[in-house]
């Protein structure tokens, strides 16, 4: 479960998201939604500790991330095997010993994303797609009970696509918390029960069927075009 | 000249070729990593950029104590340290990106330097500074760089998958911690280290040359990390070698004749090696048969 309480973070004193208070339940699978500049990356990244923000988050449970693709540094001499193993980063530290256990684990979850075949290839060596099924398996590896996914499916083919989803859909039937950023309106409908639409503010939050309805989304997009930057809201 | 009149017979005859030669071994055992991680993570130029930065420190040191080892070293250290972290300072609570803050700072540092050697020192003393001496290196300062050395390569070892998750993926290591900074802040200060240990024998504007040109030269040809350290270390150990031989035999200035030497390794590497220009020459001709 992850509560949110009044969070708001700014970028040189203009707030990018602003009085988010709300609660994503344990188990529950929410895809968040909204214009380009609605704060959806902000959000997440203020969640896992990467932005400075006021007010309480509460992630109840490890947190695996999934930054967007963009961050990683795919020209990094690294193997596929390696990424995956990272999953384990956090039970390894810098010091233990690599556990055949978890050897094994990161060959089964590269197994699960179809790269069992590029385990010794390097990241270099990747497309964007396959890239993306390394980094999930690497989740996979680190088996968090909260999942925070920034655009996964951003450039991806129908079949890395078929492969990510059918992961998520695993994670919310094992009763993981997911929380997933997307662009594609049609696809949050068809696949997330849950929506949060975001436009520096919650403009709805709750159903994905009742969150995505027109009228909102004409709101967010009112909220984006509309918005003042030199302008503080007066809520408190 | 035979092979032992070439090789051998300058390093037995000479105790101040002997420690020349080991401080390069131990220089470039924890120069490679160093240059290896800065290449990889895109900071070449800071590399660059923190060598000049030390002179101002190893300035004061001077007018101080003289070329004693702790007044030069230590001052190096103190302004290398506040250069870094002036710059990223700057870059935080500035809209200027940190690679231009690094630029503007090392500037600064450089002018100051050379501007304080002047005034109190002489221009005998200004070379020495720049381009230092490896033939002239002593025991205290080959413990100095033993010590830097051994220091460097035990916290790598001991932090060594965090530093590649910082490099790799900085968002997924910070999820839930702050960890990142302590990888960043260890290897800049690591870094400055190394960089005092090197100017002790090359002068504070060669000592970044037995950094980056061997760990520059590995990426062409390893495709690992490990493999990359293990290619600079070899590729420094030669160039240290064949830049002491020839500055020997040919009565040349030892600081820039290992670096030259690191840098003809730079350059056959850019031709030859598999990630050069013959070896993408080579994939494009296998593309188009």
């Amino acid at each position: 479960m992850i509560e949110l309480r009044n969070l708001t973070v700014c970028y040189r004193k203009h707030p990018a998201i602003h009085h988010i208070s709300g609660c994503f339940a344990a188990g529950s699978h929410t895809a968040i939604v909204g214009p380009n500049g609605a704060g959806k990356t902000t959000l997440l990244k203020a969640m896992v500790g990467l932005l400075p923000a006021t007010g309480d988050i509460e992630i109840h449970g490890e947190a695996g991330y999934l930054p967007q693709l963009t961050e990683l540094d795919r020209q990094f001499p690294l193997t596929v095997a390696e990424l995956a193993l990272a999953g384990n980063w956090r039970t390894a530290g810098n010091w233990a010993r690599i556990q055949p256990q978890a050897r094994e684990q990161a060959h089964e979850a590269l197994e699960r994303v179809g790269l069992e075949d590029f385990a010794t290839r390097s990241l270099a060596t990747l497309s964007g797609g396959q890239l993306q099924r390394a980094r999930f398996a690497r989740l996979i590896v680190q088996n968090a009970p909260v999942v925070l996914l920034d655009e996964p499916f951003n450039s991806v083919d129908s079949r890395t696509l078929d492969i990510l989803l059918a992961v998520l859909d695993e994670w919310h039937g094992a009763g993981k918390t997911l929380v997933t950023v997307v662009h594609d309106l049609a696809l949050a409908r068809s696949r997330f029960p849950s929506a949060l639409l975001l436009a520096r503010e919650v403009i709805a939050w709750g159903a994905c069927s009742e969150v995505l309805c027109s009228e909102n989304l004409a709101r967010a997009q009112a909220a984006i075009h509309g918005h003042d930057e030199d302008e503080w809201c007066e809520r408190p | 000249m035979t092979l032992n009149e070439l090789l051998l017979s300058p390093l037995t005859d000479f105790a101040f070729m002997r420690r020349a030669l080991a401080g390069c071994v131990a220089l470039s055992a924890g120069c490679a990593p160093i240059g290896v991680l800065l290449v990889l993570r895109r900071m070449s130029l800071m590399g660059d950029a923190l060598s000049h930065a030390v002179l101002p420190g190893a300035a004061v040191g001077f007018i101080l104590g003289g070329f004693a080892l702790p007044w030069l070293a230590g001052g190096g250290v103190v302004a290398g340290l506040l250069v870094a972290l002036l710059a990223g300072l700057a870059s935080r609570f500035t809209d200027l990106s940190e690679d231009a803050n690094f630029a503007g700072f090392y500037l600064v540092a450089l002018a100051l330097g050379v501007l304080l050697v002047s005034k109190w020192g002489s221009n005998v003393d200004l070379i020495h500074l720049l381009f230092g001496s490896v033939l002239a290196v002593d025991d205290i300062s080959l413990q100095l760089v033993a010590a830097i050395s051994s220091l460097t390569l035990v916290w790598l070892a001991l932090n060594y998958r965090g530093l590649v998750l910082e490099c790799v993926d900085p968002g997924y290591l910070q999820a839930g911690g702050k960890r990142g900074t302590r990888y960043h802040l260890g290897f800049v200060a690591l870094t400055v280290l190394n960089l005092v240990a090197g100017f002790q024998a090359m002068g504070t504007l060669m000592a970044v040359g037995l950094m980056m040109l061997p760990a520059a030269a590995s990426r062409l040809w390893a495709d690992t990390l490990p493999g990359m350290i293990l290619s600079a270390w070899i590729t420094g150990l030669v160039a240290s070698l064949v830049g002491l031989m020839l500055s020997y035999h040919l009565s040349l200035p030892s600081g820039p004749a290992i670096v030259l030497s690191a840098g003809l390794v730079y350059l056959l590497s850019l031709i030859i090696a598999p990630h050069g220009w013959h070896g993408r020459w080579r994939a494009r001709r296998h593309k188009e048969n």
